[in-house]
């Protein structure tokens, strides 16, 4: 900690630094000075998205993430088609994802079921390959080295790249939802949503429950995102890096279905992962989910200071 | 003199407790093109990535255009054009998203300018054409040119170059060698690492050699190549009389190697060495026949070969 204390001021230098750091390049550059927009900074974040974003690995991902609600879709409609109902008439549908039941009544069920189907495997993988690769992955490259001495600045480098992870969290959970709204609409019919509750509420009022629950899904992958990010300035391999995440993530969600370990299951990031079915009730329920939230929050805390105690004081040899 | 690059004791010990870099006192003069020599391992790299601010150093300081680096490494490196290590490239993006991939990681880089400097830099290395294609379809060449474009993006004070022409062809190495020397005519300190001594001598006004972690010397090129005396060679069908007589003649370390004879031009007294043509006079005088004479220009090689006692073989 105390190297990364000694490199801050200036070697990572968050935002508040700009200030000085555009006065100290007046006053060290003479001839080489140039005037510095506050504004600029945020081009290695739009910079970081786009090179994300345009990379077919990510593109890939985010396909095979909106085919699983196509796949679920197609699957119920070919079961139903003579006319019976989901899980061959057991009383829950059988032991599938939530709400698979009520998919042929309401195609908007398709989304929520679709997240529930995701949110446990899918959607924390991909988020560990771009979460792990994030740090790790420039490294391997070399192209690190040259972010560095551009100079990206350590915490700048370090805050864009979890932006952009961030904005893949949603990206990630969009492409179910949009994906399984559209196939909803297309094979099922749309109308009134029956809450868990046993009341009624439009369809709009549906719709805006179903983004509502989205957002936090999404969200549910805050801490995911920080744990992913610190284990890739842990090693300059990003493949080393994209596996130990997803590996923490598989081993986590097992732990979490081990009831001698329910002592600690209350701490695992996943824990509340599937409350946002909370919110289909009338009136909502939120204590899991702000839970959920807060505890995403903390892992943000944690995982984001290790992630920039170790970077800022790293010797990038790679 | 103003220093562009000023290092004091400057240390790096691995955690493997291996000395990579042994309190090294460097000091690059503004507008100089600086030659930083070395065998393969023996800290030049480590040393270059404590001045980029990419490596801490373990005791010493090490001072860029005047400040303390790592600490001032945002006010002092967009002013800094790096090649380290060889070129690292995105290879699912072409060449010139690449490069404003790299501008836009710079705070200090206009937006606005942007497309137009990375254009300009592209045309300096002659990558306009190949602009468009992606940088995992490039040449070991090509991705060196890139990097390079990477380094032009901005007006530079100080140009750090590892090793610039590894991977091109002699052409290629000519249009470095002329960019190198046309930047230095702008004003633009370069400081080059290389393990061609041949470039070195080609380009730079300064040199420093490094061995095992340790600098041996610095100073002006022609210094340093003065610094050993060049060697008589004759080449005659009487090699074993030409031998007796030039050491008579105050000759040392006379070697004989078929129907040539070498030998160092001694130092006679307070510092002139012997004049070659009184010995050849000698030689004719004691009746040896003598084909060719002359003597051979010490070169930075030879420099190199005394300092550091070696080739370039790779230090343990």
């Amino acid at each position: 900690m105390s190297r990364a204390e000694v490199l801050e001021p200036g070697g990572g230098g968050g935002d508040p630094a700009d200030g000085r750091r555009g006065a100290g390049a007046g006053a060290g550059a003479g001839a080489g000075t140039r005037p510095v927009s506050p504004l600029w900074t945020f081009g290695l974040f739009r910079s970081e998205l786009t090179t994300t974003f345009r990379r077919w690995r990510t593109l890939a991902l985010l396909g095979v993430l909106a085919a699983v609600p196509v796949l679920i879709g197609i699957a119920i409609k070919i079961e139903t088609s003579d006319g019976g109902s989901v899980g061959g008439g057991g009383p829950e549908g059988g032991g599938g994802p939530a709400f698979l039941t009520q998919i042929t009544n309401n195609g908007l069920f398709l989304v929520f079921a679709a997240l529930a189907a995701t949110l446990p495997v899918f959607l924390p993988m991909a988020v560990g390959v771009i979460a792990g690769d994030a740090v790790a992955g420039e490294a391997n490259g070399g192209t690190l080295r040259y972010l560095l001495v551009a100079p990206a600045g350590r915490t700048r480098l370090l805050l864009a790249k979890y932006a952009a992870t961030l904005v893949f969290c949603l990206a990630a959970t969009l492409a179910v939802a949009v994906s399984a709204l559209i196939v909803g609409a297309l094979l099922f019919p749309l109308g009134d949503v029956t809450t868990i509750s046993g009341t009624t509420i439009s369809f709009g009022d549906g719709l805006v429950r179903a983004v509502l629950i989205a957002l936090v899904v999404a969200a549910s992958l805050i801490g995911l995102a920080a744990l992913g990010l610190f284990v890739s300035t842990l090693t300059n391999s990003g493949i080393a890096a994209m596996a130990t995440t997803v590996g923490l993530v598989i081993t986590v969600q097992i732990l979490d279905t081990i009831p001698q370990l329910h002592g600690i299951h209350p701490y695992l990031f996943p824990h509340y992962w599937l409350s946002f079915a909370d919110l289909l009730r009338e009136p909502f329920y939120w204590d899991d989910v702000l839970r959920n939230l807060g505890l995403q929050g903390v892992y943000a805390a944690v995982f984001g200071s290790a992630a920039w105690a170790r970077f800022t004081a790293k010797d990038i040899s790679a | 003199m103003t220093v562009v690059i000023e290092t004091r004791g400057l240390t790096k010990r691995y955690r493997g407790g291996q000395l990579a870099v042994d309190r090294l006192d460097l000091a690059v003069p503004a507008g100089s093109v600086f030659g930083f020599l070395g065998p393969n391992g023996s800290g030049k790299t480590t040393t270059i990535r404590m001045l980029m601010g990419l490596i801490e150093p373990t005791a010493g300081t090490a001072a860029v255009l005047g400040r303390t680096m790592p600490r001032a490494a945002r006010a002092v490196l967009p002013q800094v054009g790096a090649l380290i290590e060889g070129p690292a490239l995105y290879g699912y993006l072409n060449g010139r998203d690449n490069l404003l991939r790299y501008d836009s990681a710079d705070p200090t880089a206009d937006p606005r300018t942007r497309r137009a400097r990375v254009a300009e830099a592209l045309e300096r290395v002659g990558l306009t054409a190949a602009g468009g294609k992606k940088a995992k379809a490039y040449s070991l060449g090509m991705k060196q040119r890139l990097g390079l474009a990477a380094a032009l993006l901005q007006p530079r004070r100080l140009l750090v170059l590892d090793e610039p022409t590894n991977g091109l062809d002699p052409q290629g190495m000519r249009e470095i060698r002329a960019l190198v020397r046309e930047l230095a005519g702008e004003g633009t300190t370069v400081f080059l690492s290389s393990h061609l001594l041949d470039e070195i001598e080609q380009v730079c006004t300064h040199a420093a050699v490094m061995a095992r972690g340790r600098l041996l010397t610095q100073g002006t090129v022609a210094e340093l190549a003065a610094g050993t005396r060049g060697r008589l060679a004759v080449t005659t069908p009487d090699p074993a009389d030409a031998a007796r007589v030039l050491k008579e003649l105050g000759v040392t370390d006379v070697t004989v190697a078929g129907d040539r004879v070498s030998g160092e031009l001694a130092v006679s007294g307070e510092g002139e060495p012997a004049d070659p043509a009184e010995l050849n006079a000698g030689l004719v005088r004691a009746g040896v026949r003598v084909r060719a004479f002359g003597v051979e220009r010490a070169s930075l090689e030879d420099a190199f070969v005394a300092l550091t006692g070696e080739g370039f073989d790779v230090a343990g």
